[in-house]
């Protein structure tokens, strides 16, 4: 508010005090989004490109828009950049940038481009709108800044403003329908359905747990059958399994059936 | 010091912007220079307003933040579902909007 009343009082023209922002922060900013295309984190392309929206927002307060100014840091450096960390950190921090050229000089003919983009825009710019007369908008926005917007848009631009709402809905809805993570939930069974289903099944009784050792007590190890060799079974399909020596086949009981049968084999 | 620098200043933004579009792979970082050149257009809307004396120029600047609040939020549901899919927020990487 302070801002822009120092800059009513200057209506026109652009005082001193302006000029000094001026040439702070737009160098600022400028620095700043060159940083941000340079910067080979995505985390430092993000925090300087907050660094470049706020030196704007200050920049609009100082030309009359203390709401503008206001709505910027509170909407794009407060929400959208927020938005901006929070999928980058999900999407993984450390998705740096390929340095392998797919098309060969891309990156060489887009930099010449914008140089040429960028003479030309400041070229043209610098010829035709030298010395424009400003007029300011002291006489436009009489009850100040807000009240002006705000009759503005609740009367010329009704209906633009009524359609951002469905927009805003529909870009909402869209996030929701895109980001929504599309796994199918395991059609829950009943009690006499899952019975049928086991009995049907190839296996009746529960998995065997894991194997209990002196030197090792994890669902990591596998269990051992009776005759040595390992239950594979008792492994889960997501933890990666440790190894474990199948322990060499004990010389066999005489009191076991199976030991006395191959005995009798050999 | 006149009104015009903001101009310059904007037209500048865009251009870094609009490079950045070009040299970046990193769909996020595309992203963010789509966003820098939006807040450049808005900067020279609001120096248009205050030059030609009337408040239509902010309420344009308004109009467009609304929608790129808007846009960012498909924008990155969409990138995230492409890097569930496919484990990449490349560019390059993508080429089907599909599987």
């Amino acid at each position: 508010m302070i801002l822009a009343q120092v800059a009513d009082a200057t209506a026109g023209d652009t005082g001193v005090g302006e000029a000094i922002v001026f040439w702070i922060l737009g160098p600022v900013a400028l620095a700043a989004a060159v940083s941000m295309i340079f910067a080979r984190n995505a985390v430092h392309s993000a925090l300087f490109l907050v660094m470049t929206m706020l030196s704007l927002a200050i920049l609009y307060m100082m030309q009359q828009a203390p709401f503008l100014g206001f709505v910027q840091i509170i909407v794009y450096t407060g929400a959208v950049m927020m938005l901006f960390l929070f999928v980058l950190m999900l999407v993984g921090r450390d998705s740096s940038d390929s340095v392998v050229e797919v098309l060969r000089g891309q990156r060489v003919a887009g930099a010449l481009l914008g140089l040429a983009f960028a003479l030309l825009l400041v070229a043209g710019v610098g010829r035709t709108m030298f010395a424009v007369p400003s007029t300011g908008l002291g006489s436009g926005a009489a009850n100040g800044n807000i009240t002006g917007i705000g009759r503005l848009i609740f009367t010329d631009y009704l209906l633009p403003f009524e359609l951002t709402s469905a927009l805003l809905i529909t870009a909402a809805l869209g996030a929701m329908v895109l980001a929504f993570a599309q796994k199918k939930p395991k059609a829950k069974l009943g009690q006499r359905a899952a019975v049928v289903a086991r009995l049907r099944g190839d296996r009746i009784s529960p998995l065997p747990g894991p194997g209990v050792y002196a030197t090792a007590n994890s669902v990591a190890v596998p269990a051992l059958l009776p005759d040595g060799s390992i239950a594979r079974e008792s492994l889960s399909d997501i933890i990666e399994g440790h190894e474990v020596d199948e322990t060499p086949r004990p010389p066999s009981d005489a009191h076991s059936l199976q030991g006395r049968r191959k005995e009798l084999d050999s | 010091m006149s009104p015009t620098n903001y101009l310059l200043l904007s037209g500048l933004l865009f251009t870094v912007g609009a490079v950045g579009v070009l040299v970046r792979r990193n769909a996020i970082v595309v992203f963010m220079c789509i966003e820098l050149m939006l807040n450049a257009v808005n900067l020279s809307l609001v120096t248009f307003a205050r030059i030609n004396g009337t408040l239509d120029g902010q309420v344009m600047a308004f109009f467009v933040m609304v929608v790129a609040a808007a846009e960012v939020v498909v924008g990155l549901a969409i990138i995230m579902s492409i890097f569930r899919t496919r484990r990449s927020s490349s560019v390059d990487d993508a080429n089907l909007l599909k599987y």
